[in-house]
């Protein structure tokens, strides 16, 4: 849904060389003590976008969000909004606003006064400040709620409140820190487009971080994927799950299975990897760029492998037979964990798609042949 | 397990009587009738005569004037340098002497008392020869140096009150107000102020006690006129107990049971209603 919408927009400025980014870090470096939290990182983010910044905990992710809001300074780098070094504007003069995990509502002032209280910094009039904190609590839907005190309020009402409250000073930049990270799974997926569409609504450039690789997926139209410190991969959702450039991407974003091989073809389209691990070669009907001989990995996703009881005929390449270890139904799909012939355990999720009866279902120890397209691996060479 | 109850029963029976008889005997004896706080005069008591002769007592009224007045200026003023003290340690992170800040300011805590009232005594002799020298003039030893001895010690708690308070919200309100536009001096009078108020409330009290009963630093520190009450009462108890001060430890304990009975009652309203409030919100996400 949200993949069509972007495209009817054609909002991708990345890839227009003439846009100006709206924000952007430059070998941005965050050293705490002998620790580099962020190591030289450079990112650019353009206005509208919904950039997440997806890793695992304690990746600097968090860290590079804080200095943008102000709170940690930066050992080295820059960091520019809409062509502003920020390096010496303290966060209480910063046009960013930040929505924290935890909330960080105050407890001891009601909704509209959470609210309004970014308002009163401005020496707005009252009347004023009251017309934009209840169209606020309108946009959250939270109008009724306005004189509660925060602990009067269910999670997913407090994530609103704060997000309303973040927001009503109409922030040039808003960063979102796990923003849905302590709501449950049902809510969250609901807030998820909630969160999108306020982002239409009111048109400000989101920076979210997040572990979540789901979440990511959902409300990013860009993703700067971090580990130890570094940006290791930044692209569209489909460009990180489709085509990752590292092991470490691959491995993070989804579940991969991933062959050690040489490559012993490399045409411009198509290529074959001879892998032991396989016990068998990988074509490629794409091009690489990687020097013949240079030891690479096939990662395949478990969802692009198909399942057979026979073995195909003519088929040598991109076929493996195994055995069936293990079988977990998930409702949707199944997730079958299949022990080749050399003892590697693959991962195959195929789609409950139509209600088998015992017979016609794979069942465990069956002796099954895999096998995917040929523009399905996708070759890592680091 | 019928012998286990008992057990638990006549032990708890045992642990308040030992809190509490001596208290308790107090107060009876205040309505002795007797002369002699030992003996009991059957005939005469219950009165209310060490009442109505502690009140007409202008060296004891005098004495308890002058030690409200004390431990009100000492713990308004811990509070107020305690707060600061607290607030550096819980929120400013790591820096230069914050261990050695740590470790000083909470060492009166376990300072025998009587080194920090000879060591004030000795600063304030040693002020007043300085004062004379410079100015020709010196403030004497009274209220005010009992007042300032008291804040050395009762800071000390407070802070280490309103510390742990502090350390109990992470700082991410105090960011999220200053994210919102508001500058540091006004994120402490609107967020961290309001945040840390029942332990800066609970330290004044905490602070306005401890130097309501403190002796030793008072002896020290005091001149002619400063005599606080518990000066008054140790010295009366050294010419031999009189009933009235039977009469006045009542009071005292009368009051002082009062504030906890009322503030733990409020409390405990409060905390229930906010259960409730919260339960009401998740039911009605």
């Amino acid at each position: 849904m949200t993949e069509q919408r972007r495209n009817d927009k054609k909002l991708e400025p990345w890839r227009d060389p003439r846009a100006e980014p709206y924000i952007r870090f430059e070998n941005v470096t965050k050293r705490f003590g002998d620790f580099t939290a962020v190591n030289n990182v450079s990112l650019k983010i353009y206005r509208g976008e919904i950039f997440c910044l997806l890793g695992g905990s304690g990746c600097g992710k968090s860290t590079l969000l804080r200095m943008m809001a102000g709170f940690e300074s930066v050992s080295g780098g820059n960091i520019f909004l809409d062509g502003q070094d920020m390096a010496d504007i303290p966060p209480y003069e910063r046009p960013v606003n930040m929505m924290f995990q935890s909330y960080a509502l105050f407890p001891h002032m009601t909704v509209e006064k959470n609210v309004a209280f970014g308002l009163e910094q401005e020496k707005l009039s009252q009347s004023e400040i009251a017309s934009r904190v209840s169209d606020m609590l309108e946009i959250v839907q939270l109008g009724q709620f306005a004189a509660r005190k925060p602990h009067q309020l269910s999670g997913g009402q407090r994530q609103r409140v704060a997000l309303a409250r973040s927001l009503v000073k109409r922030p040039k930049l808003l960063l979102l820190d796990e923003p849905l990270g302590a709501l449950d799974k049902k809510l969250r997926e609901h807030t998820q487009f909630e969160l999108i569409n306020i982002q239409e609504q009111l048109g400000v450039t989101f920076i979210v971080v997040t572990h979540d690789q789901e979440e990511a997926m959902t409300l990013a139209s860009r993703i700067g994927v971090m580990n130890r410190g570094e940006i290791v991969q930044v692209g569209t959702p489909t460009e990180i799950y489709e085509f990752p450039t590292s092991k470490f991407v691959a491995d993070f974003i989804g579940s991969v299975n991933m062959f050690e091989g040489v490559l012993i073809e490399d045409l411009p389209d198509h290529v074959r990897i001879q892998s032991n691990e396989l016990g068998g070669v990988v074509y490629v009907d794409h091009g690489i760029s990687a020097a013949p001989g240079a030891v690479v990995w096939a990662a395949i996703r478990p969802e692009k492998i198909n399942i057979l009881r026979t073995p195909p005929p003519d088929v040598r390449e991109n076929c493996v037979r195994g055995v069936v270890k293990e079988i977990a139904y998930m409702g949707d799909v199944s997730t079958y964990l299949v022990k080749i012939d050399t003892d590697k355990i693959v991962r195959v999720t195929l789609p409950n798609i139509e209600r088998l009866s015992d017979d016609e279902r794979i069942l465990w120890d069956e002796t099954v042949y895999l096998t995917w397209h040929s523009s399905s691996p996708i070759v890592i060479s680091q | 397990m019928k012998s286990r109850r008992w057990f638990q029963k006549s032990a708890l029976l045992l642990g308040f009587a030992f809190l509490y008889i001596p208290i308790i005997m107090m107060i009876v004896y205040s309505f002795n009738n007797s002369r002699l706080v030992t003996v009991w005069d059957a005939a005469n008591s219950p009165t209310l005569a060490w009442y109505g002769k502690l009140f007409q007592n202008d060296q004891i009224m005098d004495a308890a004037w002058v030690s409200i007045q004390i431990a009100a200026m000492s713990a308004t003023a811990a509070v107020i340098l305690g707060t600061l003290a607290g607030l550096v340690l819980a929120r400013f992170g790591p820096f230069r002497g914050r261990s050695l800040l740590s470790g000083m300011s909470t060492a009166p805590l376990v300072m025998p008392e009587v080194i920090t009232g000879l060591s004030m005594l000795l600063l304030f002799v040693a002020l007043e020869q300085l004062f004379e020298h410079w100015f020709g003039w010196s403030f004497g030893r009274g209220m005010i140096t009992i007042t300032i001895a008291h804040i050395t010690f009762t800071m000390a708690y407070v802070t280490v009150v309103v510390q742990s308070r502090l350390a109990s919200f992470d700082d991410s309100m105090e960011e999220a107000a200053m994210d919102l536009g508001a500058k540091p001096a006004k994120v402490f009078m609107k967020i961290t102020v309001p945040l840390i108020l029942p332990a800066i409330l609970s330290g004044w009290l905490l602070a306005f006690t401890l130097s309501w009963d403190d002796v030793v630093i008072a002896q020290f520190n005091a001149g002619p006129g400063s005599n606080t009450l518990p000066m008054v009462i140790f010295s009366k108890v050294r010419l031999g107990v009189s009933p009235e001060v039977n009469a006045l430890a009542t009071i005292m304990v009368l009051i002082v049971g009062a504030g906890v009975v009322l503030s733990a009652l409020y409390m405990r309203r409060a905390e229930k209603r906010r259960k409730r409030e919260e339960q009401m919100a998740v039911a009605n996400g």
